[in-house]
């Protein structure tokens, strides 16, 4: 089976040269034939490189497994990598493999996994690192993160939908025979419309909470929303024609009104379903994330928020360190790319402080805490974050500046209508109320109510299928008008990770170099792993942290480590007894789709510019290697923050694209702002998107779906003004049959629906090939 | 007009039921994975247990 040169890895669909990326997707490559479940690979829709298997879960399951009655234990898991059928498919059947399971059950939507099996709790752990050796991430399930307050929300009004629908539907069965039955005797229309307010009444009032409770809070905040529009509407409307089944008139609007909730309750449905992927994959991320704290002198792990000021903490091999600290160990080694930007992991000494968010690369450490959680540096950048965040808050989407414009206006004509019967027509005040509430109800701004989030849902939904999650309600609205991106360099414009270059090494040479790195965890060690994946790590291997690693008289590591003078840039070097010595040249590639998404961003007319806490060198190669211009190094949190600051000051509208903790306050602080999956939890709590495929080229497609999305939104708000317009005339005159209005908001919101669909066509990019 | 007597207490008799069954699946959890419910319906072999 000739497989080499195959371009992707075969498990988890990573870009790689062999056949498998790492030695993890070779065993569960090896895990998923052996239980005979290979038609995973032929089932998905295609890999996005996240099922790379990870180290065994580090916390401990099987505390939070529950135990019924008979003995059984279920266990409630967050998985990570849930993409597509076949994966809750791969997982269910996996764990239904196991003698002892008694029921697995994925749920797609909210990556969660429910697990049942018969046996002692332990069992938990066992079955957490079968799912971890498949290449998905799993964390305990936690109802916060998830938020089951918003999920109950989301209940409430599915099931107030339900029964507006239920009730709309009914009360229009009986308005048709009141309408078309002419030749209707007036008892049995009386009859007829008591049984509208019979069936419309309690649905109005039960259905339409969501949204008069939405008009309160807006009324409270004395913002006249689309919500107060609305609920004014059918609140006035119900009572009207309750009047009017009372004295026995002609008509009356129980149709309408109910008609109106059920429409304006599925756009509510529709709209949060689209945002709600993406604030759960957001949560999802934050939850994999965390984790406890290993603190001397206790026995179980502490959450983090519990560890004071003063205790000594253990960090493990390649854990995050989640609080400040100073070392105590002799030494350590830490990568700090998520706070400083900094490519390369660095060696601290003793006493040294340490900011939290680093990871620890070399041996374990010990270090003493300077700070809680809620003092420490994660703590101030997220305070930091917050008042950015209100900053932008303070965004007004262009339904809001509609709704302001048309609320106030709608309510005039209606009050206009009913002085002009009342006092210049003569009509009695019963009477003129009738015109009145028409023009109100020909007015309810339906269409108009759903025109933006029609076009939304279209758009998050194309764009969620390309990748790229929509976090904030205005962030297409923003992403449209962006017209500048700062790009950070580290594992947003690079991949993040060193790549091996080619040198002047054998073949031999880099086995042997391999066969020592294949022990460490340090980055460069990890890319020669990489480049050469066949070879199994030597024994008796010793580390020195920072240095390089030994065995026996053969040496790997800095130039310094093995005696040598040149140290430039990113490099390994190999001293072996009976040789010269070898230097592997590193380099962090730029992400394979970064020229193309530079020259996407560019044919949008957006200036592009880096922003990089890393050295001058570095980041001068990387920007000429992506044709970037302008660029700065050595940038920290603040400046990056500052430097947002003085292009808004500009009137540039800024796309921040980022994924470290010293990116959050840029992001926050920038007109829009997007992260990749991979990167800090911080960074994506600050962001408008996620890019869940990692590349940058979804995200210079985004912006194209975004102004195209703005164009059809700013279409769909003439359109439903339009309509309106047409029908007010009609109701004024006192012409307004419910059959007009009914027509007039039907026409209206599917014309608005229909326009919007057009957001979701097809591919926008020339590059893009058909999908 | 006799009919209606039968036909309009018939007709919200069957929407209701409509109702409750909604209200139902909604309450079974049916509506929670739209996603992984639209995928599994092109499972052809069956889960051993569970499901």
């Amino acid at each position: 089976m000739s497989l080499i040169g195959h371009p992707r890895c075969a498990h988890c669909g990573a870009p790689s040269t062999a056949r498998f990326c790492c030695v993890g997707c070779e065993g569960a490559h090896a895990l998923v034939q052996g239980l005979g479940l290979d038609a995973f690979y032929q089932r998905r829709e295609g890999a996005l490189g996240l099922l790379k298997p990870l180290d065994p879960p580090s916390a401990d399951f099987a505390s939070l497994a529950r135990s019924d009655a008979a003995g059984g234990q279920t266990l409630e898991l967050m998985v990570s990598g849930l993409t597509c059928g076949a994966c809750i498919w791969l997982v269910e059947q996996a764990l239904a493999a196991e003698p002892d399971v008694t029921r697995a059950r994925a749920n797609l939507s909210t990556r969660r996994l429910t697990v049942a099996w018969r046996g002692a709790a332990e069992r938990g752990n066992d079955l957490a690192a079968l799912i971890a050796r498949l290449g998905f991430r799993v964390a305990p399930f936690s109802p916060a993160c998830l938020r089951a307050s918003e999920d109950a929300e989301g209940r409430e009004l599915t099931r107030a939908l339900g029964i507006a629908s239920f009730g709309a539907m009914n009360v229009m069965l009986v308005s048709v025979a009141v309408w078309a039955g002419g030749d209707m005797g007036e008892q049995t229309r009386h009859m007829m419309h008591w049984l509208a307010a019979l069936i419309g009444l309690p649905t109005i009032a039960y259905a339409g909470m969501p949204l008069f409770r939405s008009a309160w809070r807006g009324l409270r905040m004395g913002r006249l929303n689309m919500d107060c529009a609305v609920s004014l509407g059918i609140l006035a409307t119900a009572a009207m024609s309750l009047s009017e089944t009372i004295r026995n008139g002609a008509f009356t609007w129980f149709d309408g009104a109910t008609a109106l909730l059920a429409l304006m309750l599925a756009g509510r449905v529709l709209d949060r379903a689209a945002r709600r992927r993406a604030r759960q994959s957001a949560a999802e991320l934050l939850a994999l994330q965390e984790g406890p704290v290993t603190v001397l002198g206790e026995t179980h792990p502490v959450a983090v928020e519990r560890v004071v000021a003063g205790a000594q903490i253990l960090v493990a091999s390649g854990e995050r360190l989640r609080l400040d600290a100073v070392l105590e160990d002799p030494q350590a080694m830490l990568d700090t790319a998520a706070t400083t930007g900094e490519s390369q992991p660095r060696r601290f000494a003793a006493g040294e402080a340490l900011a939290a968010g680093a990871i620890n690369m070399g041996a374990p450490f010990i270090a003493r805490v300077t700070a809680t959680a809620r003092d420490g540096s994660l703590a101030a950048m997220g305070r930091l974050l917050e008042q950015a965040e209100q900053a932008r808050g303070r965004y007004t989407s262009i339904a809001d500046i509609a709704a302001r414009i048309y609320v106030p206006v709608a309510h005039v004509i209606a009050l206009l209508t009913f002085l002009g019967w009342w006092g210049l027509a003569g009509l009695s005040w019963e009477a003129a109320l009738v015109p009145a509430v028409a023009a109100l109800i020909i007015t309810c701004p339906c269409g108009l109510a759903i025109a933006v989030p029609a076009v939304q849902v279209v758009a998050s939904g194309a764009l969620f299928r390309r990748g790229v999650l929509v976090a904030s309600p205005t962030a297409l609205e923003r992403l449209a008008s962006a017209d500048h991106v700062v790009l950070d360099k580290t594992g947003t414009l690079t991949e993040g990770r060193p790549r091996l270059l080619p040198g002047a090494w054998t073949e031999a040479d880099l086995r042997a170099a391999a066969a020592l790195a294949a022990g460490s965890r340090h980055p460069l060690a990890r890319a020669l792993s990489r480049a050469c994946p066949e070879v199994q790590p030597a024994s008796g291997l010793l580390e020195v942290p920072g240095e390089g690693l030994l065995l026996g008289e053969t040496r790997l590591g800095s130039a310094r480590f093995v005696g040598h003078a040149d140290d430039a840039g990113l490099s390994l070097h190999l001293a072996r007894p009976d040789a010269a010595p070898i230097a592997f040249r590193f380099a962090d590639s730029l992400r394979a789709d970064a020229l193309a998404a530079m020259r996407e961003f560019q044919l949008a007319g957006l200036t592009v510019e880096l922003l990089s806490g890393d050295a001058p060198d570095v980041v001068g190669r990387i920007a000429a290697e992506a044709g970037i211009t302008h660029f700065t190094a050595r940038a920290t949190p603040e400046a990056k923050a500052a430097r947002i600051a003085a292009l808004a000051a500009e009137g540039r509208r800024v796309l921040m694209v980022g994924d470290g903790i010293n990116d959050a306050a840029a992001l926050a602080s920038a007109h829009v702002s997007a992260a990749p999956a991979e990167g800090t939890d911080l960074a994506q709590a600050a962001s408008d998107f996620i890019l869940m495929g990692g590349g940058l080229l979804p995200l210079a497609e985004a912006v194209q779906r975004a102004r195209l999305a703005q164009r059809v939104a700013v279409q769909n708000i003439a359109l439903a003004f339009g309509y309106n317009i047409i029908a007010v005339p009609v109701a004024i005159a006192g012409f307004a049959t419910p059959l007009i209005a009914a027509l007039v908001m039907a026409t209206s919101s599917l014309a608005v629906i229909t326009n919007a669909l057009r957001v979701g066509r097809g591919p926008l990019l020339r590059q893009s090939g058909p999908r | 007009m006799d009919t209606l007597v039968w036909l309009i207490p018939l007709a919200l008799f069957l929407g209701g039921l409509g109702l409750w069954a909604f209200i139902w699946a909604l309450r079974s959890g049916q509506y929670d994975d739209l996603d992984g419910a639209a995928a599994r319906i092109l499972f052809d072999d069956d889960l051993k247990k569970g499901g």
